[in-house]
């Protein structure tokens, strides 16, 4: 019954971790700034770190304060580093968030004895143990704090997003535009990027610094490829979010191996699948519709070329069913497979060995040929 | 003592510098309303930069900008903006009649969504283009010219007194660019004020009464008849115009 409940605990969690995590991802990838929640997961550590020292919790709320200011910090050095233009986007990243992490690996190691936070936890999380570290209100447990917290920050992204859709859709889309209306480009960035922080640092206990790089970038990466609707967009990456926690999760217990890996494996499995299979967009549309256009293509070429001889004193010669592949230097067989389907889209008639243009081949010779 | 005419557009001693090169060298320009003025100048001549910095876009070194005699932050709801095309990713999720909508954000002002009345501005701004059979049409899928358009509905959309367009006509085909200027032109017959950065020297006598000739440093502006001389462009170009038919 306990365990029951614990895996039924574990799973609720992860879903809502992922949830929470999907939404301000969704604006990340819009604003192609995806790799800024890498460095935000990973430059909280010297804030978290530093709150412990004053608190000695793990729990306690000054730690998703100091870890937000932190987060804030790496933006502000990043953005400070590009107004240089010394040094371009990826690169003020790359130097930004190992700083700050060094800083705070260093931290932890030189007081390693009196602290419980080892770099594994950081990196990874550790998704079992969750659950077990219970919300403790005048001696009752009244559930996770995980729970707690990933349900406070999913509810502080969804009314985030709500009161302010209209300008972070604006600001995200057209920032010029935003400007020159009066909303604050600047302040809704900021916004933003205080919430990718707190979201991270809620979801750093559970999945670690860089497996939830996957929960905030693989479902809205995912969704991109699905909707042509910025608000279908969001409902789709919370969904998609879901579902590769639930599946993973419960695909972790099955295979009896590390949650949060197995979660951001399945997040990259189904981001793969959706590019393959997706209508329009997908790989496998893509190809087919390549194939269709490259028969549709031959058959007109075909039309045209009996179009061009018609009437003329070679045009026996040339609607040769036997030599078309060498005027018009296709393969034999492909040649004769253009020759079948031309046939049954009645383009063309055969009599004897020789083709004829119908109606309706001519037609389409004639307009392939305006354009 | 004469009395001045309250300008749409009044630009002093602007200086616009990027670390120590100048952008923009003490740029003065009185913008009369009513006109459709177009800037002209060769690439890197500072068109843009311009336009951002009356839209208070970008931060001039020294100079003022008045609309109307008042500060831009007080006057933007009279002021309707049409970036440059490539500025934003038309990869967006989002469709024609939702870009359009963005026009009327400004007059909403903050937290505010959107209404039934909106929706039918934006819908009248989209038949004033030509685009109503593309209202649901992801942006993506819209030739260049019609991308255009779109950008010039949600201007129009705004009901601007004042209307900044940055290369209105780039990528866009011979009938798509004679609709754009019907439609400044009967702005302009509106009463409203058009400026306009353009690139081809040939159509300024036939689309513009007003021209602006920029380079880093203003050359001359005027009306197009007294201001679009040779000399002018000469001057402007720096003797690569070869030929140039002159009124």
């Amino acid at each position: 019954m306990i365990t029951e409940n614990i895996n039924l605990l574990t799973a609720i969690i992860a879903i809502v971790t992922a949830s929470a995590c999907a939404l301000p991802g969704v604006f990340l990838v819009l604003r192609r700034m995806t790799l800024m929640s890498d460095a935000i997961s990973h430059a909280i550590l010297p804030g978290i770190v530093l709150a412990f020292f004053l608190t000695h919790s793990v729990s306690s709320p000054l730690l998703i304060v100091a870890a937000t200011a932190t987060g804030i910090l790496t933006v502000v050095f990043v953005e400070l580093l590009q107004k240089t233009k010394l040094v371009k986007e990826d690169a003020a990243i790359g130097l930004t968030f190992p700083a700050l992490f060094s800083i705070g690996v260093i931290l932890i190691s030189r007081y390693s004895k009196n602290i419980h936070l080892d770099i594994d936890a950081v990196l990874l999380g550790e998704l079992a143990y969750a659950p077990l570290n219970q919300l403790d209100i005048n001696g009752r447990e009244i559930g996770p704090v995980a729970l707690y917290v990933m349900g406070f920050m999913f509810v502080l992204n969804v009314t985030f997003i709500l009161v302010f859709y209209k300008e972070l859709k604006l600001v995200t889309f057209d920032a010029s535009l935003a400007a020159t209306l009066g909303f604050a480009p600047t302040l809704i960035h900021y916004g933003l990027m205080a919430l990718v922080s707190m979201t991270t640092v809620g979801a750093f206990d559970a999945v670690g610094s860089i497996l939830v790089v996957a929960l905030i970038v693989g479902p809205p990466a995912t969704a991109y490829l699905m909707t042509d609707s910025l608000t279908r967009m969001l409902i789709l990456s919370v969904i998609i979010g879901s579902i590769n926690a639930l599946s993973g999760y419960w695909l972790s217990i099955f295979l009896n191996v590390s949650i949060a890996g197995t979660i951001a494996s399945v997040t990259l499995l189904v981001f793969v699948l959706v590019f393959l299979i997706v209508p329009n967009r997908g790989l496998v549309s893509i190809a087919r519709r390549h194939i269709r256009q490259k028969w549709e293509f031959a058959q007109t070429m075909l039309v045209i070329h009996l179009f061009n001889h018609e009437g003329l004193p070679e045009a026996q010669e040339e609607s040769e069913i036997a030599h078309l592949h060498e005027h018009l230097r296709w393969e034999p067989s492909f040649a004769l497979r253009v020759v079948k389907n031309a046939l049954n889209n009645r383009y063309v008639l055969q009599e004897a060995s020789q083709l004829m243009l119908t109606e309706r081949g001519r037609a389409k010779a004639q307009r392939a040929l305006v354009q | 003592m004469q009395i001045q005419e309250t300008k749409a557009i009044q630009v002093t001693d602007l200086t616009v510098a990027y670390r120590e090169t100048p952008v923009l060298w003490d740029i003065d320009l009185d913008v009369p309303p009513g006109v459709l003025l177009s800037i002209v100048g060769p690439n890197g001549a500072g068109k843009t930069t311009l336009i951002k910095a009356i839209l208070g876009l970008v931060r001039p070194a020294a100079g003022n900008v008045l609309i109307y005699n008042k500060p831009y932050a007080v006057q933007r709801k009279i002021v309707g903006y049409v970036p440059q095309r490539g500025s934003v990713d038309w990869d967006f999720p989002t469709n024609v009649l939702d870009v359009v909508m963005m026009g009327r954000y400004g007059a909403l002002g903050w937290v505010r969504r959107p209404g039934k009345q909106d929706r039918e501005l934006a819908m009248h701004a989209i038949e004033k283009v030509g685009m109503e059979k593309y209202t649901t049409r992801q942006i993506s899928q819209l030739s260049g010219g019609q991308q255009q358009r779109v950008f010039i509905a949600r201007a129009l959309v705004q009901d601007a007194t004042i209307y900044l367009m940055d290369e209105p006509f780039q990528g866009v085909d011979a009938t798509t660019e004679r609709a754009i200027i019907a439609l400044l032109q009967e702005l302009r017959e509106n009463g409203k004020t058009v400026v306009v950065v353009h690139h081809d020297l040939q159509t300024v006598t036939d689309y513009f009464d007003w021209v602006m000739l920029l380079n880093i440093r203003r050359i001359a502006s005027g009306p197009v008849e007294d201001t679009f001389t040779a000399d002018n462009l000469r001057e402007t170009y720096g003797g690569r115009i070869a030929f140039i038919k002159n009124k």
